[in-house]
């Protein structure tokens, strides 16, 4: 479904990501650990077109991506939520989610997205700023599910967000999997919501995949010598 | 300096003041609304902005000559015709001027101001070459000419209410599509995160170029309209642009209603005060209390609050 070959992204000319191989199938959740500054937002900006790729090959359905700008890269189907979650904060709820429906032909935003997160239905007229950090975060995923992606791109959904709500997050995100069938690629920094969430688990360390494992098979005292410093 | 005048004197004075201000305010509206879109929103530093302004006049000048040579049984309605002409003639330039340089030169507001102020001088010197140095006045069809009496004191020129129509029309026309429309929402996506706005799948280059082409073609409108209180010369357009720079930043950048609200008190200030002082000391006493507002309020009159 998603495959990404021999694909390396550098700032200039220092390499972060090195000759990476991952191919991701359909209808499953892969987490990417990793520390701080192990290469994971870079990974995740590059996929999406938001930092430009130095070289191999991104395959989305068999067709080449890395070539494609942001927004062409949505329309094959990419979508991304961001860390930060960067979402448009003087434009409404409803503004928000209806950008993301630029490339489809959709005018109205789907019920569906509305029952995922009603939060968002009840303060649609609210300006995005003045919602809280976890409401944010659901924008922002309402947000990339507008344009109706084959595979979801999030970056360190967790950052910032009380522990029950990442509990009901990891929870939305396998329902959204089973719903709408598509691949989910997320990267993060806390071992139990990646266990939480995730089918297979992948460990980035300096910009090279480290551990590739099935959920069940994961050997948690290797992953967690990863993520400590 | 009101004692010469009796208090019924003083009442028209006002009124008709006020009026004239009311004109100008239509001007630095429609000149403001271009650059609010333009510098407001996508933070370009345009300083060729007046002279688009110009270009419109021009425009109007050259459509009112062809009909009163070719079409003089249509003379009366030339202007609605020269506007539409104006704004597309503007706009077109304006897509150019985006796509051959301003694009490379977003998020680089020094260089941009540079680059403008370039493209402004050479506009300069093509209509002075084109049209020669001396200023240009285009005539009225019969139905804009005269006044209004409203009292035996007070007169009102029709013009000046036409002007004022055609400014609220754009207002809303402006409102709608930024605030209402499919469009408008990408636009404001565009300029709060662009590398964003293009991960949600909007073309940005495209937006862009259009939302540039539109701040421009409105200053080519606000061009047709500036003929009918002023002669159009090939500097016209540099006598407006600092006011209208102060316009969109006093109102605050990034809104529309502060751009208005703006707009009309600075041109109401300028045009009352203009009577009793002279017109030096009028704009000393306007910038002044700009300034020391903006001192107050950086970020200007009406700015929105929300967490970031």
């Amino acid at each position: 479904m998603l495959a990404i070959q021999d694909y390396s992204v550098a700032y200039g000319q220092s390499e972060v990501i090195h000759n990476m191989n991952v191919t991701v199938e359909p209808n499953q959740i892969v987490a990417i650990l990793g520390r701080n500054g192990m290469g994971k937002t870079t990974l995740m900006k590059s996929l999406i077109g938001m930092i430009p790729t130095a070289g191999g090959s991104l395959k989305l359905d068999g067709k080449e991506l890395s070539q494609q700008k942001s927004y062409e890269r949505v329309k094959s189907g990419m979508a991304f939520v961001p860390q930060g979650r960067m979402i448009f904060s003087t434009m409404t709820v409803k503004e928000n989610i209806e950008t993301g429906l630029t490339t489809t032909s959709q005018k109205n935003i789907p019920e569906n997205i509305y029952e995922l997160f009603p939060v968002l239905k009840e303060m649609k007229s609210r300006r995005g700023g003045n919602l809280s950090g976890g409401q944010q975060q659901q924008l922002a995923i309402a947000r990339a599910l507008a344009s109706n992606p084959k595979v979801l791109l999030l970056d360190e959904p967790t950052e910032g967000i009380q522990p029950s709500i990442i509990r009901e997050m990891a929870r939305t995100l396998r329902r959204i999997r089973d719903e709408r069938g598509l691949s989910i690629v997320v990267s993060e920094q806390v071992l139990s919501f990646a266990l939480d969430v995730a089918d297979r688990i992948l460990v980035i360390e300096k910009g090279h995949i480290v551990q590739d494992q099935k959920r069940e098979d994961v050997d948690h005292d290797k992953v967690a010598s990863y993520l400590s410093v | 300096m009101f004692a010469d005048y009796t208090s019924a004197e003083l009442l028209s004075i006002f009124a008709m003041q006020g009026f004239a201000g009311l004109i100008l305010f239509s001007v630095f509206v429609l000149m403001a609304l271009g650059l609010a879109i333009i510098f407001g929103q996508m933070g370009v530093i345009n300083m060729a902005h007046g002279e688009f302004m110009i270009l419109g006049a021009y425009v109007t000048y050259l459509i009112s000559n062809l009909f009163s040579t070719y079409l003089p049984s249509l003379f009366g309605i030339y202007f609605f015709v020269a506007m539409i002409i104006s704004f597309f003639a503007a706009g077109a330039l304006g897509a150019l001027v985006e796509w051959s340089f301003i694009r490379f030169l977003y998020q680089r507001p020094l260089d941009t101001l540079l680059a403008t102020w370039g493209l402004s001088l050479i506009l300069q010197q093509i209509y002075r070459s084109v049209f020669g140095a001396r200023e240009v006045g285009v005539t009225l069809p019969d139905w804009l000419m005269g006044s209004v009496p409203l009292t035996e004191t007070i007169e009102v020129p029709i013009n000046g209410l036409f002007v004022m129509g055609l400014t609220i029309a754009i207002a809303i026309a402006v409102y709608l599509l930024m605030y209402k429309s499919r469009w408008g929402c990408q636009v404001r996506a565009v300029v709060q995160n662009r590398p964003m706005a293009a991960a949600v799948g909007i073309n940005t280059a495209k937006i862009d170029r259009i939302t540039f082409a539109l701040g421009c073609g409105i200053a080519g409108v606000a061009g047709s309209a500036f003929t009918m209180i002023g002669s159009t010369g090939p500097t016209a357009g540099q006598l407006y642009i600092v006011d209208t720079f102060l316009v969109v930043v006093f109102g605050g950048a990034a809104s529309l209603l502060g751009t208005i609200a703006s707009a009309f008190t600075i041109s109401q200030a300028q045009s009352t005060m203009e009577f009793f002082l002279s017109g030096s000391m009028a704009k000393v006493l306007t910038l002044l209390t700009v300034v020391i507002i903006l001192m107050i309020r950086p970020q200007g009159l009406f700015a929105m609050k929300v967490r970031k």
